[in-house]
This record gives structure tokens, C-alpha cells and sequence, in this order.
């Protein structure tokens, strides 16, 4: 299968290599870019591991609209307008040879498990995932809807709570600013909530 | 390929993730930076489900996502509120975050 391995390392290189962009490009809208490039490369990942639901979503939901949102709030806050202060002290120095060190330790631990089945392409899908296949939406939403329905209801409860709470965090209030610095209130406006003041 | 390879990717690009949530200040940066941890995450828990033949890691990994869209929702909505409060956007700043 030396077809499957050259896209294997074709898109392990894109996704390390959109990885590295992230954490040392400078601009925070190229570090967004270069996420977008990661994830398209793990997408490709999930295809070969027969995830074709998961690659599909990983495309659709992820580098689509959670990336969007991201590129918004990059190009709302201004990127680079304010510079910041040069990234130095011992942080940056600890923190590389920090995740080098870890990186070390889970390969010696992946390489030298004694799990049989790390050394092989995996289980026989032939037979899995009913009619549909390995891996297909018809498969995973069976699942979702009947193994894993409660984690499926949470997970749909966890995303309304967030929506709620970005609301509350990111919307105009009256907070440190100056009153008299702000425009006038026009007629039509309705007055702020006392209700809540997030001050971060 | 083998398992191990996804696993060994799966390793690094977690430690790429860190070594970023550690050494940069840009609040930005540092949750792309929590993304690429939690999706190398992901593709461990995928490629385990390959091993094992089943679709129980990919429905995880479908949890996992869930989970990071709703830590960038909060996340950009902090960021957000303190481009509004005109704080400082840098994470050593970040020390007083109480309500």
C-alpha cells in the first residue's frame, strides 16, 4: 500500500508544518491561516483511518466556521496594530524544551508499548459499522443516538450554555468606560441591563 | 501505515501546542495554540478506534470538537471584552480575570 503512505507522510508533513506556522509566525491572522492548513492535513489523516464522518466535519465545522469566527476576532482586535512586547524572558526558552522533552517521552512510550496491535494497520473494518461501513455517518449517528446519547445531549446543552455565555462576555455594557467620554443614548435605544457587569 | 506513526504525529503535534500555550503572550495565539492540543487529541482517539475496529473513539472525537468550538466561543468573547475594556491583549496582564 505504497499509495496510502505517501499521502500519509504528504499530509503528516502539512500538518506538522501548519502546526509550527501556528506557534512562530508572528501575525495572529497567518497563525489562523496556517491552523486552517493544519486542519485540512488532519482531515486527510481521518480519511486514511476510515473516519470519513469525522474528516468531513473536521472540514465542514472546524476550518469552516470555528476558523471564520477566529479570522473576525483577529481582524476586530486589529492583529498587529499594538505591537506586543517582544516574546522573550525564560518562558520562551523552558517552554520549547519543555514540550521537547514530552514530545521525547510519548514516542519512547508509543514505540516501545508492548501493544501488538500499535504495529499493525488495525482491527478488520470489513465487517464493522453495519450496512453503511467503517466510520460513515449512518454508523456514527446510529451510535450517537443510541450508545452515546447522553454525552450527545450534554455536548448539545454544553454548546447552548457557551452560546449564552459568549453572548453575556462580548456584548456592549456599561463597564470601566467613561460615561461622559460615550455618545449620547438615542431615544429608540433601550436602556442597558443592571442586571450583570463582567470586568475582565 | 501503522498505528504507531498516527501516534507519534499525534505526540508532536501536541508537544507544538504546548511548547505555543507556554511561550507566547498573544491570547489569540495561545488558543489556536490549545486547538492544535486538543486536535492532537483527536486523531489519537481516531486512530485507536481504527486499532480497536470500533466507532466509539470517532464519536469522542466528535465530543472533542464540540468542546473546542465552545472554548474559542469563550475565549474570543473574553478576548473580546477586554479589547472593549481596553485591557491590555496580552496573557501576563491577564492576572485579575474575576467578575
Amino acid at each position: 500500500m505504497w499509495f496510502e503512505d505517501i499521502i500519509f507522510f504528504l499530509a503528516a508533513i502539512g500538518a506538522l508544518a501548519g502546526a509550527l506556522g501556528v506557534v512562530i509566525l508572528q501575525n495572529p491572522f497567518y497563525s489562523v491561516l496556517s491552523l486552517v492548513g493544519h486542519l485540512l492535513g488532519l482531515a486527510v489523516l481521518f480519511l486514511l483511518l476510515n473516519a470519513e464522518f469525522v474528516a468531513a466535519a473536521q472540514v465542514v465545522v472546524y476550518a469552516g466556521a470555528v476558523m471564520v469566527l477566529y479570522l473576525f476576532v483577529v481582524a476586530y482586535i486589529g492583529g498587529t496594530d499594538e505591537p506586543l512586547r517582544p516574546e522573550s524572558g525564560p518562558m520562551s526558552v523552558l517552554g520549547p524544551l519543555f514540550a521537547l522533552a514530552l514530545a521525547v517521552e510519548l514516542c519512547i512510550a508509543f514505540i516501545s508499548s508492548g501493544l501488538k496491535a500499535l504495529d499493525s494497520t488495525g482491527a478488520d473494518i470489513s465487517q464493522a459499522g453495519g450496512t453503511d461501513g467503517f466510520g460513515s455517518p449512518g454508523a456514527i449517528g446510529e451510535l450517537l443516538l443510541t450508545d452515546y446519547l447522553l454525552p450527545f445531549e450534554a455536548a448539545s446543552f454544553l454548546l447552548l450554555m457557551a452560546a449564552v455565555g459568549a453572548v453575556v462576555l462580548a456584548r456592549r455594557r456599561r463597564g470601566l468606560e467613561d460615561e461622559d467620554a460615550r455618545p449620547p443614548r438615542r431615544r429608540d435605544d433601550t436602556p442597558p441591563t443592571e442586571t450583570l457587569e463582567v470586568r475582565v | 501505515m501503522d498505528i504507531t506513526w498516527y501516534l507519534v504525529l499525534s505526540a508532536f503535534i501536541f508537544a507544538i501546542g504546548l511548547a505555543g500555550v507556554i511561550a507566547r503572550r498573544n491570547p489569540l495565539v495561545v488558543l489556536l495554540c490549545l486547538e492544535l492540543m486538543l486536535n492532537a487529541g483527536n486523531l489519537a482517539l481516531v486512530a485507536f478506534a481504527r486499532m480497536h475496529g470500533s466507532e466509539a473513539g470517532q464519536v469522542f472525537a466528535l465530543v472533542v470538537m464540540v468542546i473546542a468550538a465552545c472554548e474559542v466561543v469563550i475565549g474570543l468573547g473574553i478576548i473580546v471584552a477586554m479589547y472593549r475594556n481596553k485591557l491590555p491583549i496580552d496573557i501576563d496582564e491577564m492576572s485579575e480575570l474575576r467578575g
